[in-house]
């Protein structure tokens, strides 16, 4: 077997081989949807500027409240409500996933596929009837 | 010499060997309070979204009426407390996995902390605002 290194020039170190990293792997329900946890978790903390902004208005009175309001009730605001929503029903569902797991159950492979499905079921389902009930 | 999450034949549950792991000795409190709100929040958002899809419309008087309630402003309550100290747990993890550069990771764990604790005091004077003059 020929050595690779031999055929390399003599300056510098051979780099050293690195581990197989994220962009080796297939993507998969089970890993895109773990990240996916991940990032709505932090969408949802960056959401809760809105709804400190939303409760501080409050207490400030019916002018500042009118502000919230209309920048809540404007397309950007509406498309980013719309968002963390979806979020929020993922990331609640996703949760219950892992507190099972973290109880032991759902380790065969099938069954966290399974639950996987469920949760994004779930997730769609949420969303559309929480949109589908609220006052805008 | 035994590790101390190793088994060392004495009667210590999983949880009594792991307790004190972690670099400041945090690490399984950090874990367990992640856990403990995450049921809270499951059960106090679920109010919570219920209480939005209920909600007769978004003006000023029946929002503020809504939350002077006791029961509700209770419940948020709990729910900014719960949900607040959740995501900064979580933020913090997400900070100790991504960021390598140890003086950029102490200052954004500092700011997390901050952040979230400056945005849920405001939260927690605004409710109890509207719940005593509301």
């Amino acid at each position: 077997m020929s050595e690779p290194a031999q055929t390399q020039k003599a300056a510098g170190p051979k780099p050293r081989p690195l581990s197989p990293h994220l962009q080796v792997y297939k993507p998969q329900l089970t890993s895109v949807m773990s990240i996916t946890h991940r990032a709505t978790g932090y969408a949802l903390s960056i959401g809760l500027v809105m709804l400190t902004w939303m409760l501080l208005a409050l207490a400030s009175g019916p002018a500042a409240y009118e502000t919230f309001l209309s920048f809540a009730g404007s397309g950007v605001g509406q498309l980013l409500l719309f968002g963390w929503s979806l979020a929020l029903f993922y990331h609640l569902c996703n949760g219950v996933r892992h507190l099972l797991w973290d109880m032991g159950y759902l380790f065969k492979i099938e069954k966290a596929y399974k639950a996987g499905y469920i949760v994004l079921l779930f997730t769609v389902i949420l969303t559309a009837y929480f949109w589908w009930s609220v006052s805008v | 010499m035994k590790l101390k999450w190793e088994d060392d034949g004495t009667f210590k549950s999983p949880l009594s060997r792991a307790r004190g792991l972690g670099s400041a000795g945090g690490a399984v409190t950090h874990w367990w309070h992640q856990r403990l709100t995450s049921v809270a929040n499951l059960l106090l958002m679920l109010w919570l979204v219920c209480a939005a899809a209920q909600m007769p419309g978004w003006s000023y008087d029946v929002v503020a009426g809504w939350l002077a309630q006791p029961i509700n402003a209770v419940l948020m309550l709990l729910s900014v407390i719960s949900v607040f100290y959740h995501a900064a747990l979580g933020c913090q993890v997400i900070a100790e996995d991504y960021i390598h550069h140890e003086g950029l990771k102490i200052f954004k764990l500092g700011g997390i902390r901050l952040f979230f604790l400056a945005t849920g005091v405001t939260c927690v004077f605004s409710i109890l605002k509207i719940a005593f003059t509301g």
